[in-house]
């Protein structure tokens, strides 16, 4: 599968790489879900830059990530979505919330370092 | 005529150019006559109506130098280059292709008109001298008419092209702050470009804020408004926050008349409120994530 996943202290960076299939997107949420739950992970940052399209199918997948994410106490945040992608998202109305974006990997992690209430106790 | 004579020879052709010799000797000889005969013709018929008579004297005389030349050389190179330039000149002061055509054809006209009269006895060398000069006088006026319509094109291509670069500036005012003022009318092709740049700006250098400021727009309709819903909602796709600025009372009534949605912008009556606000969204989100603050408080 073309998604690489990286763990990066709290957080998970899943970067794909290319376009990809509907099952491999069913795959990598599966994963990512199931490693939010297995390494305590506090966020989830999926880069979609190298992506020339987002279809409804795929928009409904990241959104099923954040959602499912969210239930295990992981928040989302998309980056890199491109100009052209973000116009065509815009104008298939492709609902994408309660997905946050951000606009690359730096912002994306300072996104996701707000709000820090919900880290769990254990940073005391 | 012509489709009873032979396949042309060299011999022929050789005549032709004689022909032709004799035509141009004779055009050289009568210059002045006819050239005012010409000037006069063009101001009765109310052509180049934006020019002084002595201007338009002086160019019928170039034009006519080069006409002659381009009769006897055969190329058409040099009255080209000179209608070129002379279409330049006259484009920027209004004159329409119109006038242009009708002052090419009008000089046709002289100078035919004047070998009838003067070859009126030998009706036959008439004829041949005719032959020879029509096929002439019409690629002549017909490189006329061409090389001012395409100057007038070159010069509503880079018209375009300049209003294409200048309307819509993408500034940057700090890091991560851009400002896009968007001056004049606003079609849906201006709008979409103006996404398209706004958007390539935002990804160039990384915006956080983007200020869009309408105070040089004077009205919006449905399509034009619900595009910059769009725009702000796919910049917030890519991370980059929108103010919305100046929104004229005209155009805010407009806006809630058309009933669309924007309640999910952010907007604040002029520039300067905008920018204290990107200001405000800027520094609060930087001393948020500040990392000496966290620690501080966890």
């Amino acid at each position: 599968m073309s998604v690489a996943i990286l763990r990066k202290g709290e957080y998970f960076i899943a970067s794909i790489q290319s376009d990809l299939s509907d099952t491999e997107v069913l795959a990598l949420r599966d994963d990512l879900i199931e490693r939010v739950g297995r390494f305590r992970a506090l966020g989830i940052v999926v880069d979609v830059s190298a992506l020339d399209v987002i279809d409804s199918f795929a928009a409904r997948a990241l959104r099923s990530i954040a959602l499912a994410a969210k239930l295990r106490g992981a928040r989302t945040v998309i980056v890199g979505i491109q100009p052209d992608v973000a116009v065509a998202i815009v104008q298939f109305r492709l609902n994408l919330d309660p997905l946050r974006t951000a606009l690359d990997l730096d912002e994306a992690l300072a996104l996701l370092e707000l709000r820090p209430e919900r880290k769990p106790a254990d940073g005391r | 005529m012509n489709q009873n004579q032979p396949v042309p020879s060299l011999q022929q052709s050789a005549a032709e150019a004689s022909l032709l010799h004799e035509l141009v000797e004779y055009l050289r000889e009568n210059r002045g006559d006819l050239r005012e005969q010409w000037a006069r013709r063009i101001t009765d018929a109310e052509l180049l109506s934006v020019m002084t008579a002595d201007e338009i004297f002086s160019e019928v005389t170039a034009v006519y130098d080069n006409y002659v030349d381009a009769l006897e050389t055969g190329s058409v190179e040099t009255l080209q280059a000179y209608a070129r330039e002379l279409s330049e000149r006259i484009i920027r002061r209004g004159v329409e292709t119109h006038e242009v055509l009708g002052i090419v054809l009008l000089l046709r006209d002289v100078l035919g008109r004047s070998l009838l009269d003067n070859y009126e006895e030998d009706r036959d060398l008439l004829r041949r001298i005719l032959d020879a000069y029509e096929p002439a006088a019409n690629r002549i006026a017909a490189t006329v008419g061409v090389s001012f319509v395409e100057e007038r094109e070159r010069v509503i291509r880079e018209q375009q092209e300049a209003i294409r670069e200048l309307s819509t500036p993408v500034l940057q005012v700090r890091d991560r702050l851009l400002i896009s003022p968007i001056i004049g009318a606003v079609d849906s092709d201006r709008a979409r470009q103006l996404t398209e740049q706004l958007l390539g700006a935002i990804q160039a250098n990384r915006a956080r804020v983007v200020v869009l400021d309408i105070t040089g727009v004077a009205s919006v309709d449905e399509a034009v408004a619900n595009h910059l819903v769009q725009t702000v909602e796919a910049a917030r796709l890519m991370g980059a926050r929108a103010v919305i600025t100046g929104l004229s009372s005209k155009i805010a009534q407009t806006i809630v008349d058309l009933g669309v949605d924007l309640g999910m912008l952010n907007t604040v009556g002029d520039l300067q409120g905008g920018l204290e606000e990107a200001e405000r969204m800027l520094g609060h989100r930087d001393a948020d994530v500040e990392p000496t603050e966290s620690s501080i408080e966890s």
